[in-house]
């Protein structure tokens, strides 16, 4: 059974964010990566880049498919998780432990339209 | 219309797989994990339900002339027993479909299809064969197959199975006669390993199945047969070859023998093969790990001239790679060239399109 955290934010493509203080950190669930199967390849964006809610930032891929990854916040990308790079199975390891991007929040309102553990947990059954 | 399902099909669900469609079947795409079945494939053995694909049974005085006539490869003189690949082709050289071709009998010969390919195949082959004294049965809901594949396969037929196959070389067959019924035996397969195919009843597979799974056998889905085949450059009929790509193109002209006597395309061939190809199947590897997939686009400078027809991150080198099918200009090997992943350009360079050595036995 795939877990989730108390205190993250949810989206229903599936992605998190985990907020402290200005920055949110942003990856797939453990839902996710369990539906996904062996991540091989994430395709990250570039620091500074701009990230909108609701658009594709990247692009994480199993052996078979690639899924787009949709941000679940709008803002500015000032860190990658460079680890991804080589070892994408990290993912499959510990999603929530591995973040893909950190973002500076351009409106940390924004996670009042995202989903709590408990009601992300009722969109997966 | 609905998808059919295999004489497996309550065996796969048993398992736990993942089903998808597939050329008008519901087939498994995997049942825990593509990389471990794809592993087991390389290096022990695994067990594949490839009861989708079609057979169509040529028999009669002419069969051998009707099959050398619809079959770019060169059957002639073929003891019975043989089995060979090759084509049927449209007249303007486009591609039918691929299969296998054994030779049963002078007079009887046994065609495997692609199962996404059966209607299509059967139609244009009954057409064929108004102008030839043959009769022609469409096969493929009567035979359940299985393929085991693997280095293991020979020990694990005759252990598992009873079937003792040391004697069958690569791509030739025999008949035997067990519980009531004939199976066809083949040692050929779509993996690049040693392996052999078996066809018979229903009843037969479904035993022959259950068997494998207890002795320990891994079964294994659509997902890893796709990666294995992919390895070592085996052609997919709709990625590699389609109604408009030739066999030249595809880079199988060693399938197609056009010093025989007429066959349907053949006239088209010649004239392609004289003029010189303009495009061409060619594999490339990428310097990083972004996977290139079935239709992103092959560029060279702020020109498209290909176009990725099947490519992974392989699971046996990890690297990524693909075949492609580029302007003429572009397909020898070394040459630099990028393929578009989610919106970046990645760098790669034209390879030979087998990635992964085969492990035939001969």
């Amino acid at each position: 059974m795939a877990k989730t955290i108390e205190g993250l934010y949810y989206s229903e493509s599936h992605e998190y964010v985990k907020v402290e203080g200005e920055y949110g950190y942003v990856g797939i669930t453990d839902y996710a990566q369990e539906q996904l199967g062996n991540v091989v390849y994430v395709d990250m964006p570039e620091v500074d880049d701009e990230v909108t809610a609701g658009e594709d930032f990247g692009a994480v891929e199993s052996v078979k498919a690639a899924s787009d990854l949709i941000s679940p916040v709008s803002g500015v990308v000032v860190e990658i998780n460079a680890d991804l790079e080589d070892q994408p199975e990290l993912i499959n390891q510990d999603a929530f432990g591995t973040w893909i991007m950190k973002v500076k929040l351009s409106d940390p309102s924004e996670v009042d339209n995202l989903l709590s553990a408990a009601d992300y947990e009722n969109c997966c059954k | 219309m609905t998808d059919k399902r295999t004489c497996l099909y309550d065996k796969h669900i048993a398992l736990g797989a993942k089903m998808v469609p597939f050329g008008g079947f519901e087939m498994p795409i995997q049942y825990t994990d593509i990389v471990d079945e794809h592993n087991a494939v390389r290096k022990a053995s695994g067990v594949f339900d490839v009861s989708h694909m079609g057979e169509v049974l040529v028999s009669g005085a002419e069969a051998e002339k009707f099959v050398q006539y619809i079959f770019t490869n060169d059957i002639a003189g073929a003891p019975a027993g043989k089995i060979y690949y090759g084509m049927m082709l449209h007249e303007n050289g486009g591609t039918v479909d691929d299969l296998l071709v054994y030779k049963m009998a002078d007079d009887k010969f046994f065609l495997v299809i692609n199962a996404a390919n059966i209607d299509k195949d059967y139609a244009w082959i009954e057409a064929q064969a108004k102008a030839f004294d043959v009769v022609t049965v469409n096969q493929s809901d009567i035979y359940g197959q299985i393929a085991l594949q693997g280095p293991d396969s020979e020990k694990v037929m005759a252990e598992c199975l009873g079937l003792a196959c040391e004697d069958l070389a690569f791509y030739t067959f025999k008949t035997v006669d067990t519980e009531g019924e004939t199976l066809i035996i083949s040692r050929t397969g779509y993996t690049g390993e040693d392996g052999f195919e078996v066809y018979g009843s229903h009843a037969y597979i479904q035993g022959a199945w259950d068997k494998l799974i207890a002795h320990g056998v891994k079964p294994c889905a659509l997902g890893c047969r796709d990666t294995l085949r992919f390895e070592v450059g085996l052609p997919l009929y709709g990625d590699e070859l389609t109604d408009d790509i030739t066999p030249l193109e595809a880079g199988l002209g060693m399938f197609v023998k056009l010093d025989k006597e007429n066959f349907i395309g053949k006239e088209a061939l010649a004239k392609q093969k004289a003029e010189g190809l303009t495009r061409k199947i060619v594999g490339i590897e990428l310097a990083g790990r972004a996977i290139p997939r079935h239709g992103y686009d092959v560029v060279v400078g702020d020109k498209v001239v290909g176009t990725v027809t099947t490519g992974y991150n392989s699971i046996s080198t990890g690297k990524s790679v693909c075949m492609a099918m580029v302007d003429i200009e572009y397909a020898k090997l070394d040459t630099p060239v990028q393929i578009r992943i989610h919106k970046k350009l990645q760098d790669g360079v034209v390879c030979k399109k087998r990635f992964y050595e085969k492990n035939y036995k001969k």
